[in-house]
């Protein structure tokens, strides 16, 4: 209900010219610089929605006058990384191992980048500083598979073990228990006689030896001491990929393990995968 | 209403109360120009710290030519700090403890024994603040001559004479502070750099920063430094007791105070004409006894001295003296100074002690260092043979002016193997690391050992470092780790 608008006797201020029940309302208008700054605030989000992008289309959005992007951002950030790192990446790609080990610094770059790509690739298989576990290899022991030299372990790195690629490295050890090539009985003989290869003596194992010279040997050795060329493990040693209880060696006959590593040519460039490879041959383990 | 008449009640309470103020306002100091014995002994003192401290960074020593030819020099950038021939690694930090403990206790017995003549005549606060007051004098003219500047109205005589004061302050505290970053970086150089604009960035900041705390604290601060920001006032009654000599107005003789002429025999010899007041560059009256404004500089004497040959009294009124003297002269006898006492005493041989103990830790310093860390991943690795093997990063220190070959191998592991990755050395029992002169050698070595020597899944081993040009030896006690449970026989 309007009324005049009067100067409020008890305060000095102006009324509205509001009254509710007898209440009267005064006027106590926003501070001026308050107001100039909301009007300034309208003002920028008017260009901003202009400039920048703002409205969203069903199929798309208005992408402003500017044409500003937070994924280009990104895009261009990372493209920034790796130009400069190429300087020593592409030496990395391009040089051969030795090459790379005769540059002390290109060296070093090398390994940290290796050591902290492996940290996030490798490890949770592997085992931090490449220590292993029971079913994946210890990469810093030198007990390989497939071979440790620089080369051998790029290869392995690029193609995996297993991956379903032309070029992985593959093997496989027939199922003699499950596929019915040997009787439990042979397989507990023959079991006995791999455990005497790393000093487990069992009596007279001469039944075993037999199985082991007709089934095993072509792949494994005459004396169990592996072939890398078809990544058979070696028997005579004391390290043994899977483990050397009795039971594991059963085990592993009748219906063996044989474990899978992906191949990372699709994640990382040549450069980096050398420097993995680098940096594992680095943990102890390197021929 | 009645909360409104509360709080007016209130008010008004407030109001009557007499408000205490616990800050007191700076009684600034006109500190009057005096000459004589003390004067001339504090100018000498004065231009020997001066000249100590801008011409030592110019001295030059002779070291192997890859270090840095300046006698003393603390090299931050490379981390070590030269004092002539001895040259100091980040692991000789110790020293600066027994450095500060030497430096404590050297200013307790000279505090014990003469006062306060740190304050008076050394410490820097001091020496760039009489240097500045010599400026103002030279300047703005003596006491009376500045107060009464003071207080008049602005002219031209006032402004162009406080523009050059403060110019030739500033001036000066920025050759302190230039002065300052030759102890951190080569003299000469710096100074090169410095003037084509080619010096780091933190030369002229910590420059400008030298520079603004200089012409601060020395030009605006003066004895406030002193009396509010040094914690050694504070403890200089601990410091004192009645046989310290200190600077004493002798009141037994001059009171009580007379002024103007006298009737024979009447009157002590103080004529009460404040010239130790005026002189004193705190701003107190020495006649009020030793207090924590005092810093023992004496020019009050000088000023006392000076009057006293004008009315033809005997001079050193005020001087230097015990308090134990004092009273034994207003009774009419004399206390001699005893040097010997159980505080300087204590404090003289834990003087001699730290000293003995510095001399003997520096001729007894190592010239080798090492430091084994057990890889924190893999703990341990079982090889084909059955052997475990253990990683260790090694750090072997050579101080050394020459590049050396050190033997490291270990004890506590029989048959052990030892094989190094970055140089690719061994496998032996005792490898041979080489290391460049003046540098930190980080090695990566392998040990190899037989699961049979392990007792509980782990051992204790030493390493031992051997230099093998001058025999030196060091061990570093470490780990060799293998499975808790050691399943096979």
């Amino acid at each position: 209900m309007p009324t005049k608008i009067e100067k409020d006797s008890v305060t000095g201020h102006m009324t509205t010219g509001h009254e509710w029940d007898g209440l009267k309302e005064l006027n106590q208008p926003l501070p001026k610089w308050w107001i100039y700054i909301l009007f300034a605030t309208i003002a920028f989000s008017a260009v901003y929605f202009v400039l920048y992008p703002s409205i969203p289309y069903f199929t798309g959005y208005y992408h402003g006058t500017l044409g500003y992007s937070q994924r280009d951002t990104v895009d261009k950030d990372v493209a920034a990384v790796v130009k400069q790192r190429s300087g020593y990446m592409d030496r990395i790609r391009t040089l051969s191992f030795a090459d790379i080990e005769k540059d002390p610094q290109l060296n070093a770059v090398a390994l940290t980048a290796g050591r902290i790509t492996f940290a996030n690739n490798c490890q949770p298989c592997h085992g931090a500083g490449g220590g292993g576990s029971p079913g994946y290899p210890a990469l810093a022991a030198g007990n390989w598979l497939w071979g440790g030299k620089l080369a051998d372990i790029q290869q392995t790195i690029t193609f995996g073990i297993r991956s379903g690629l032309d070029d992985a490295r593959q093997s496989l050890m027939p199922k003699f228990g499950a596929e019915g090539g040997l009787k439990p009985a042979e397989i507990e003989q023959v079991a006995d006689y791999v455990m005497t290869l790393y000093g487990q003596t069992k009596g007279d194992t001469a039944a075993g030896q037999k199985i082991f010279a007709d089934n095993c040997a072509s792949c494994h050795g005459d004396h169990g001491e592996g072939k890398r060329e078809f990544g058979a493990p070696r028997l005579a040693g004391k390290a043994h990929l899977y483990g050397d209880t009795r039971e594991i060696v059963v085990a592993q006959i009748t219906n063996p393990r044989m474990g899978v590593m992906p191949n990372w040519n699709t994640r990382f460039d040549t450069g980096m995968i050398k420097s993995l490879a680098l940096y594992v041959h680095s943990l102890g383990g390197g021929e | 209403m009645s909360h409104v008449g509360s709080v007016q009640k209130r008010q008004q309470v407030v109001q009557e109360e007499e408000v205490q103020h616990l800050y007191a306002n700076r009684v600034r100091v006109y500190p009057k120009t005096v000459k004589g014995p003390v004067r001339r002994f504090k100018w000498a003192v004065l231009i020997f710290c001066l000249t100590l401290y801008y011409a030592l960074p110019w001295l030059r020593w002779t070291r192997s030519p890859a270090q840095p030819s300046q006698a003393v020099l603390l090299d931050l950038w490379h981390e070590r700090f030269y004092f002539f021939n001895l040259e100091f690694w980040p692991q000789d930090i110790y020293y600066l403890t027994g450095l500060l403990i030497m430096g404590a206790v050297s200013l307790f017995l000279v505090t014990s024994l003469v006062g306060r003549v740190w304050c008076g005549y050394t410490c820097p606060q001091t020496v760039w603040t009489d240097l500045f007051m010599w400026i103002e004098a030279k300047i703005e003219g003596d006491r009376n001559e500045r107060m009464k500047r003071d207080a008049a109205p602005m002219s031209f005589d006032k402004v162009w004479r406080k523009v050059a004061k403060h110019a030739a302050w500033v001036f000066i505290a920025f050759w302190t502070g230039g002065a300052w970053i030759m102890y951190y970086v080569d003299a000469p150089t710096v100074t090169v750099e410095f003037w084509t604009g080619t010096a780091s960035s933190q030369v002229y900041f910590f420059t400008g920063l030298f520079t603004a705390t200089t012409y601060l604290l020395a030009g605006w601060a003066r004895e406030q430094v002193c009396t509010y920001m040094c914690p050694w006032p504070r403890f200089q009654a601990a410091m004192l007791d009645e046989q310290s000599l200190t600077v004493t107005y002798q009141a037994w003789r001059g009171e009580p105070r007379t002024r103007g002429k006298r009737v024979d025999g009447a009157g002590g010899d103080c004529v009460d004409c404040n010239a130790c007041v005026t002189a004193c560059p705190t701003g107190i009256d020495i006649r009020d006894g030793i207090q924590l404004e005092c810093i023992n500089c004496g020019l009050c004497i000088d000023a006392c001295n000076h009057v006293m040959e004008r009315t033809g009294r005997p001079k050193w009124l005020i001087t230097w003296d015990t308090y134990a003297d004092q009273a034994a002269k207003a009774a009419g006898q004399h206390a001699a100074f005893r040097f010997f006492r159980p505080r300087t005493i204590i404090y003289l041989s834990a003087l001699v002690i730290a000293a003995g103990a510095m001399v003997v830790a520096l001729m007894l310093r190592p010239g080798i260092g090492l430091s084994v860390q057990h890889d924190r991943a893999a703990l341990f690795v079982r090889l084909a043979s059955g052997d475990l093997r253990n990683g260790y990063t090694i750090k072997v220190v050579n101080k050394a002016q020459s590049p050396a070959i050190f033997e490291i191998s270990t004890l506590g592991l029989p048959n052990a193997v030892l094989t190094e990755s970055v140089e690719n050395l061994g496998p032996a029992s005792q490898l041979g690391l080489p290391v460049k002169a003046d540098s930190v050698g980080t090695f990566h070595v392998f040990v190899s050992g037989q699961p049979a020597m392990l007792k509980d899944g782990s051992s204790a081993i030493d390493f031992a470092l051997r230099d093998t040009l001058t025999g030196e030896l060091t061990t570093y006690h470490s780990v060799f780790m293998g499975p808790n449970t050691e399943t096979r026989p």
